[in-house]
């Protein structure tokens, strides 16, 4: 009932996964340096991970607060009902992101990473 | 003033997609009843007929069922028009896209496993590619990318051996386009 190329397909498809699997979740991502907040996808904060702090974005339920230390960033409360952002804890690398709905803010780290290791001219 | 009739003519393949379309929908509502650790994923017993109707019927019919299914299977939900119909929609094109391209694969040596392996990678991609663009822009949707996908690797790999297994029988069973009849008609 399964042919050659049949195989093939199933060994092309668990490469991709595979594949997928180490890009997503355990290839080095950089440390993050910025905080980016957003609320109802616009960008309301691009704040450093270099001090301590505390910021409040209100959104349509209610306030989310938002703390920063030295490098890493996590929702501290927020009022939507599942609390997924919340209990995502601290993020600190780059790409990661906590997304408070249906609270519609959303914090996301960005590293200093650029595509490129050098432009030369 | 005389009273009009618009008659529209109704083909024997007319009723044929209708009948397949039906059982994908059935299948589709079947499916969502069923619950789900992460939204989104879900066997797609619906694409079992759909790929059925592409290998015994051709790409045409198996875009009708498949769009007839989205569309149906919308109102039925009451998701018509709502982000999910759209990610159906997505999933939808693009798989036929792809198995617009790939039922050229040689027959000889790609069976329907292959094809719908490569129908529910294509689904999922479109699906996510579309989450991407419009529903979650950013990055949220990269870290559950190998999730979807070995989702799709391993339900497009079951729903490809069931194809394989009910082909052969769909071929004896299933009704001349021209003729309706109760008994078996084998047909090449």
């Amino acid at each position: 009932m399964l042919k050659a190329g049949d195989f093939g397909v199933l060994a092309a498809g668990t490469a991709t996964v595979a594949a997928l699997a180490w890009w997503a979740w355990f290839a080095p991502s950089g440390a993050a340096d910025t905080a980016l907040i957003r609320a109802a996808g616009k960008i309301v904060h691009s704040v450093p991970l270099t001090r301590p702090q505390t910021l409040v974005v209100a959104g349509p339920l209610g306030p989310t607060r938002i703390e920063i230390e030295p490098g890493r960033a996590r929702v501290q409360a927020d009022p939507s009902p599942r609390q997924l952002c919340v209990r995502q804890g601290w993020l600190a690398h780059a790409g990661d992101a906590a997304l408070c709905l249906p609270n519609q803010v959303s914090l996301e780290l960005r590293g200093r990473q650029s595509p490129y290791d050098t432009l030369v001219y | 003033m005389t009273p009009s009739f618009i008659e529209l003519p109704v083909t024997a393949e007319d009723r044929r997609i209708a009948r397949l379309a039906a059982l994908a929908i059935g299948l589709s509502l079947a499916e969502a009843a069923l619950p789900s650790p992460v939204p989104g994923i879900k066997p797609g017993l619906a694409n079992i007929v759909v790929l059925l109707v592409l290998l015994r019927y051709g790409w045409r019919a198996a875009a009708w069922v498949s769009g007839l299914r989205v569309l149906a299977g919308g109102i039925l939900l009451g998701t018509l028009f709502a982000p999910g119909f759209w990610l159906s929609a997505a999933g939808a094109c693009t798989s036929l896209a792809v198995l617009a391209a790939a039922r050229h694969l040689p027959a000889r040596h790609f069976g329907p496993l292959s094809l719908s392996v490569l129908a529910a990678f294509a689904h999922i991609a479109g699906q996510l590619a579309l989450a991407a663009v419009w529903l979650l822009p950013g990055i949220a949707v990269l870290k559950l990318l190998p999730v979807f996908a070995a989702a799709a690797l391993v339900f497009g790999a079951v729903n490809g051996v069931i194809v394989a297994r009910l082909l052969p029988r769909m071929a004896l069973a299933a009704p001349t386009p021209d003729r309706r009849q109760s008994g078996p008609c084998p047909t090449p």
